[in-house]
């Protein structure tokens, strides 16, 4: 009878140490990478997929140049990432946080890379950008090297396309107003003028201007609106010199001015459109090729929806669209406007196969292979000589859109960017739902002030 | 007496194997559920961060994140908007109108229960994104709504942008009603129909057998349920972000949103798990209050 109690004890014992040790080794995640297998060596590369797969255009692209690739000790091998920007963003960062998992190569956003960098995520390039003359000898548009340099000063990444931003408008809507087809706005008056214009002679079913104006179209209000307004004071966000944020100054106010008038006097879209996290599409995939807008504060990138396999296929953009520069507020120097954004390809500080990763992004970011990918893919080069190729040009609007860079700014390489960008949208919807433009301010000095801290905030 | 004194040490040692046998359960739940909220607990109080300067080094940073959550006024917003939401959705909606369709439902015949319930049920079998899509699409500006009440020549409404949280709170209620229905019905069905017919035989009201009989005899169910339904709406995200984001502003703003725009958007995660803490808290209490006020 004991005998068979201790039988029995024995037995609950072993089971439940067997479940328990079976739970826990399930639990703990199983290491050790499969590197060099047949004397090969295995380069990943992550980007963002956005639902598209094997058809995407870098995924194409990738593939060509895995199977060209002069190396052939060298395997290239794609590991995308399928997420939203804001969610790739975030995976991104566990990816580079981690011995394991950080890839060989990936590509990060300009807005991303100096918080990546500042992490301690990415390699410096510093070193190896010296000996490759493809970067020293002008190859690339100097404004551009700004979007890859850290706050520390050192590049951490190349770049491999860029995006400007300007005014779209409808010249069939402006001919019948009565404005020049061939549109350029000196200051913000005349924008403002031709919206009026519009609005005047259009009628009710078209909308003169339309911005991003809301938090939920996020980086589309911060940047396509609020920065290429601001930007064009002639004052910036971030004080370079000084270190510190610009909280309160007279450039601000006019700026929320320009949406408070548009606002008032009904020259943008209806609130509950623009207040909306679709708002960027409903502007280009409906309103703008429908006729129902006139002008559109946009970025470069729109033309993609229009080509033949886009989200809006829209053949007659070429004739009917035009792309107008931002102009500064008053029409001071240098004239006009453009924020610069873009991608680069960059190396992790935990990749294994460093000096390979390098060896490929020089043959993959060379002329002809930057090329194919900005082709492909409809973004704007950043690569001079690129930008000069008979190849490049002839897609509409290219020539143009390349040409605004020359006065490119980059929003402020800086670890709060992202926090003050917020801040930016709750500023600009508040103005746009009626909020003054200095109660509107105060609060956004509030903001950034909790956010950066008292000693690194200023006015103006 | 001796069979017993003789039985004691293997009543002793059988008291032990239950152990044996809740081991593994045990590690689950101190793995998955006590460390992981251990862990929220601990990196609150750090400057845990995504990327940028504070995500190389984790840094411990006393009560800052909590100063910060008290000063910053967009908390006090989704405090108020989640209970809003919570008492909107859950204990009025949810509770109430369970309630009553059980009700209603109680002495009809099969039929009328199988197509009403299945009707009912529908919409909490509904996957949640599933049940946002449906309902964005029902109150958009072009939606099914508009189409209905534009075809008797009223004007447009733009629902999701001028009563943002009405909109939630009743799409809320469509996807949870499911849920306190199937709870009340099972509570109903327990008060035996002969106390309804000694009342109704003694003169009583339809009104004096709810509330003399019929409420106080399902007290229990309605207490567990509104702690239930309330832990479930505290918790809701994916239908609030995929219908209006927390927008326009912050009117929807509750606090699961506002916590994942920190953590995510912002990439303060540190600022993240401190308002999930919050959280937490607001559930903790909210469950104490329903717990206290059922004995």
């Amino acid at each position: 009878m004991t005998k068979m109690a201790g039988g029995k004890r024995v037995f609950y014992l072993l089971v439940s140490v067997i479940l328990t040790a079976a739970l826990l080794a399930g639990c703990t995640g199983s290491s050790g990478s499969g590197q060099g297998e047949n004397g090969k060596k295995t380069i990943t590369i992550t980007y963002r997929d956005d639902g598209v797969g094997e058809q995407g255009a870098f995924y194409k692209w990738l593939k060509e140049l895995a199977e060209s690739y002069p190396d052939k000790n060298v395997e290239i091998k794609p590991t995308p990432i399928q997420a939203s920007e804001g969610d790739y963003f975030a995976k991104i960062a566990l990816a580079l946080k981690s011995k394991d998992k950080a890839p060989d190569i990936v590509t990060e956003d300009t807005f991303i890379l100096n918080s990546d960098a500042s992490a301690g995520f990415l390699e410096p390039l510093d070193d190896r950008m010296k000996d490759w003359s493809d970067w020293t000898d002008g190859s690339f548009i100097e404004a551009m090297k700004k979007g890859v340099t850290a706050s520390d000063g050192k590049v951490y990444g190349v770049p491999y396309n860029t995006d400007s931003r300007g005014l779209w408008y409808n010249k069939t809507i402006f001919k019948a107003a009565g404005l020049p087809e061939n549109w350029t706005p000196k200051t913000w008056d005349e924008v403002l003028d031709a919206a009026r214009t519009i609005k005047e002679k259009a009628g009710d079913g078209v909308v003169p201007i339309w911005m991003n104006m809301g938090k939920a179209t996020g980086e589309a209000t911060s940047m396509q609106t609020y920065e290429m307004l601001l930007y064009g004071t002639g004052e910036r966000l971030y004080e370079d010199s000084t270190g510190k944020w610009i909280t309160k100054s007279p450039g601000i106010l006019d700026s929320l001015r320009f949406i408070e008038t548009v606002n008032k006097e009904k020259l943008g879209p209806p609130l509950s459109k623009v207040l909306n996290g679709q708002a960027g599409n409903t502007a280009t995939r409906e309103y703008l090729p429908q006729g129902k807008l006139a002008i559109s504060l946009d970025g470069s990138w729109i033309t993609g929806n229009y080509l033949e396999n886009g989200a809006a296929p829209w053949p007659e953009y070429k004739d009917v669209l035009g792309f107008a520069p931002m102009p500064t507020s008053k029409g001071q120097a240098p004239g006009s406007i453009t924020l610069a954004g873009g991608w680069a390809l960059s190396i992790p500080s935990n990749a294994k196969n460093k000096d390979e990763a390098w060896e490929f992004i020089k043959f993959a970011l060379n002329k002809e292979n930057s090329q194919k990918l900005v082709t492909a893919s409809g973004n704007i080069t950043v690569r001079a000589d690129v930008a000069k190729d008979p190849g490049y040009t002839q897609m509409p609007f290219n020539e143009i859109a390349t040409e605004y860079l020359k006065n490119a700014e980059f929003r402020p390489a800086q670890d709060k960017y992202p926090e003050v960008s917020t801040q930016i949208q709750t500023m600009v919807e508040a103005v746009a739902t009626g909020t003054s433009p200095e109660d509107a301010q105060n609060k956004y000095a509030q903001d950034v002030t909790r956010i950066a801290g008292g000693q690194n905030v200023t006015e103006k | 007496m001796s069979s017993l004194a003789l039985n004691s040490p293997h009543r002793k040692r059988n008291t032990y194997t239950w152990l044996y046998f809740l081991l593994p359960s045990i590690m689950i739940m101190l793995l998955f559920f006590i460390y992981p909220i251990l862990l929220t607990f601990f990196y609150s109080f750090t400057n845990l961060a995504l990327t940028g300067e504070s995500a190389r080094e984790l840094k411990f940073i006393g009560l800052d994140n909590y100063t910060r959550m008290f000063q910053d006024p967009t908390v006090r917003i989704s405090i108020w908007n989640t209970l809003i939401f919570l008492f909107g959705s859950a204990v009025i909606g949810q509770q109430v109108l369970g309630f009553l369709i059980a009700l209603l439902m109680k002495h009809k015949n099969k039929l009328f229960r199988r197509v009403i319930g299945t009707i009912v049920l529908a919409g909490w079998v509904t996957p949640e994104i599933v049940c946002a899509l449906c309902l964005y699409s029902f109150f958009g500006d072009d939606g099914t709504l508009n189409a209905i009440i534009t075809s008797f020549g009223l004007p447009e409404v733009t629902w999701l942008f001028t009563v943002p949280m009405l909109t939630i709170i009743l799409a809320n209620i469509w996807h949870g009603t499911a849920f306190s229905m199937l709870v009340f019905q099972a509570a109903l069905d327990d008060v035996p129909s002969e106390i309804e017919e000694a009342a109704v035989v003694d003169g009583a009201s339809r009104w004096q057998i709810l509330t003399r009989i019929i409420l106080p005899y399902i007290k229990d169910s309605i207490k567990t349920n509104m702690m239930l339904v309330t832990l479930q709406t505290l918790g809701v995200f994916g239908l609030i972000y995929a219908m209006t984001g927390g927008g326009p502003g912050t009117s929807t703003t509750t606090l699961p949103i506002f916590m994942y725009n920190q953590a995510f958007i912002n990439y303060q995660l540190g600022y993240g798990t401190a308002i999930s803490l919050l959280l937490l808290l607001i559930g903790i209490v909210l469950s104490l209050f329903y717990i206290r006020s059922m004995k």
